[in-house]
């Protein structure tokens, strides 16, 4: 265990207090069962570390699926206040609005049960992955800089879906704010080819199945049934959004120093949310989201297609919608409750998804019974969860749950376990096709690598942060 | 290129060591291409030079690393030599060599998306000199 000081809270709950420096406490939202399984891990103190960032309110937060990450926690949760506080390129990551997207179907397991190998192998070949991979349009500088304005609904101007898929969206995938003048040419030059390719890594698209539903009302607000095929597709704004997080990283490592921010990590590096500096950052960031958004969209258009044509259906037979799609890499100007207060803040969410509670105006007209639709993938060939989110969390989290199951394994570790073993055909005899690009990948990405998702989600809904409402069971997966 | 990689939950860990400093950014700019390709397929055709100033030490080399990775992300440029010419606690001059990705005869090992600054360091050791940088992955 890391050697931060832990005071145990309730059964979700601990608390790391405040010591040193620290302006709020840090509280970890855990159970015994995944405390024990971090081991060296060196989260707990990474916590503590964004508890020294100026303005921070009430405390910084870690969800279950908490893991060291650089400066902030993977799964780390912080909100600052406008005046006072500050923005964080590494508090949202090099993976700006990295993010998830989860589209149901009208088929059944049993209808296609026997094509799922031909899916996955379209799949493989019709939507560009891997490293260095290239996306089918060629943008001008011209219409990259609208895409990086518009976002998703640039996507949909242009044929690549439908005004419904940009009301299943968060922020109807398009941030306000986005300047692309901020945007360095650097940036711009990594994105234009980029643009409609899933990425490498932990990025993947999954054919999954309903397995269990947990809250039936939910799950028919959102549209799902039991035995029905949908596609959860993870990934985000490829090396447009790295050379954001790099470029204004670099800068504000330097800006620190010069206004006298003292930090415990350079990697915290940062910028008053009221300096020029800050709102730069902001309208690259919303940029980089925007870019985001549009790429899961032109994913989601291919993916449509390819199942179409190998199916030989047409769009309303096989009735692909939107479920809803998330962002868990964002640093977001969102108004919230503190302390009884409607407070506006900046909120920080660096592997955590929002989780906003029924009834919040932010919430798609069909879902806001229900409450915003949460989606949790797992690691690879596990499945995920559809959750939906709470008023606690809304009160407790800043609006907030996790993102995922959480590495608990290093990447070479990960490697190394895989000598002598073939994971294609391990996930195989789990019932689950998987293509990639990289051999390496797979072996990275294997599932002992990661912690159990059930455990994750437990935690999250047994602490009220959101509510589980279905569980989907992995039938095929690519990755890069 | 004398290094190893440490254990990071996420990300990929590489502690460098040279015996002079020279050696050493030289060394961490090889290390990350080891990571990235298998250096013995690229082949020292096109030869740049690059300049980068740091607030000390380890930032430089956070900003040497990140100037490098760009070429690679960039512009496709593979490297395969590195002379450090001139290196000062903040300054740094170096020769790159190497040619530009060509996909029928480089292999890429992993993707690299950054250099962070997370625990990056750069100290003097009794045998010479040590770094450590976190790379995200």
């Amino acid at each position: 265990m890391s050697d931060q000081h832990l005071r145990k809270i309730d059964e979700w709950r601990w608390e790391i207090p405040p010591t040193g420096r620290m302006r709020v406490p840090g509280l970890l939202y855990t159970s015994e069962k995944l405390l024990r399984r971090m081991g060296a891990d060196e989260g707990p103190r990474q916590v503590a570390n964004v508890a020294h960032l100026p303005g921070i309110v009430t405390a910084s937060l870690a969800m279950p699926d908490m893991h060291w990450g650089y400066g902030f926690p993977i799964g780390g949760v912080a909100a600052f206040d406008l005046d006072e506080g500050i923005v964080s390129p590494g508090g949202v990551g090099y993976d700006i609005n990295c993010g998830c997207r989860l589209m149901t179907t009208r088929l059944r397991l049993q209808d296609v049960r026997e094509r799922i190998p031909a899916l996955v192998t379209a799949l493989f070949q019709n939507v560009p992955s891997g490293v260095g991979s290239r996306g089918p349009l060629k943008l001008s500088p011209k219409e990259e800089r609208q895409v990086l304005i518009e976002g998703a609904s640039w996507a949909v101007r242009h044929g690549y879906g439908t005004e419904a898929d940009l009301e299943a969206t968060e922020d109807g995938g398009a941030m306000a704010g986005a300047d692309p003048e901020k945007v360095s040419d650097r940036a711009l030059l990594r994105g234009k080819e980029q643009l409609g390719t899933l990425g490498s890594g932990n990025h993947f698209l999954e054919i999954e199945v309903v397995e269990e539903l947990f809250d039936e009302t939910a799950a028919a607000a959102f549209g799902l049934a039991p035995g029905q095929i949908c596609v959860l597709i993870h990934s985000g704004s490829r090396g447009l959004g790295y050379q954001v997080c790099d470029d204004y990283l670099a800068q504000m490592v330097k800006h620190v120093g010069e206004i006298g921010i003292a930090l415990p990590d350079r990697q915290l590096a940062c910028a008053r949310l009221n300096s020029d500096r800050g709102r730069d950052y902001l309208a690259a960031m919303a940029c980089a989201a925007n870019y985001a958004w549009t790429n899961r969209q032109l994913l989601m258009h291919r993916t449509r297609e390819t199942f179409e044509k190998t199916l030989g259906m047409g769009p309303r037979e096989l009735g692909m919608r939107l479920l809803y799609d998330v962002c868990h890499n964002i640093a977001k100007i969102e108004t919230l409750p503190v302390e009884g207060k409607e407070v506006r803040l900046c909120v920080h969410r660096k592997g955590a998804t929002r989780a906003f509670p029924p009834g919040h105006p932010d919430v798609p007209a069909a879902y806001r019974k229900a409450g915003q639709p949460v989606l949790i993938p797992g690691d690879m060939g596990t499945g995920s969860y559809v959750l939906a989110g709470t008023q606690r969390a809304f009160t407790e989290t800043f609006g907030s749950a996790c993102h995922g199951a959480g590495r608990v394994m290093s990447r070479t570790q990960a490697t190394k376990s895989c000598r002598g073993r073939s994971i294609p055909r391990e996930m195989a005899e789990r019932g689950v096709i998987v293509m990639a690009s990289g051999r390496g990948t797979l072996q990275e990405e294997i599932p002992e690598a990661y912690k159990n998702l059930d455990d994750v989600v437990e935690v999250v809904h047994r602490a009220g942060l959101s509510r589980k409402v279905a569980k989907l069971r992995t039938l095929g997966c690519i990755k890069g | 290129m004398d290094y190893r990689i440490f254990d990071h939950t996420a990300d990929l860990g590489v502690e460098v060591t040279g015996a002079s400093l020279e050696e050493l950014y030289a060394g961490a700019a090889l290390t990350l291409f080891d990571l990235l390709t298998d250096l013995s397929s690229v082949r020292a055709g096109g030869v740049r030079e690059i300049v980068v100033s740091g607030e000390d030490p380890a930032d430089l080399l956070v900003n040497f690393l990140r100037e490098i990775l760009y070429a690679w992300n960039g512009d496709g440029f593979l490297l395969k030599s590195c002379l450090v010419r001139e290196v000062s606690p903040m300054r740094l001059k170096a020769l790159l060599r190497g040619e530009t990705y060509d996909p029928a005869r480089h292999r890429i090992k992993q993707e690299i998306k950054a250099v962070t600054y997370h625990q990056a360091a750069v100290e003097k050791t009794a045998a010479g000199w040590r770094a450590r940088v976190v790379f995200d992955v």
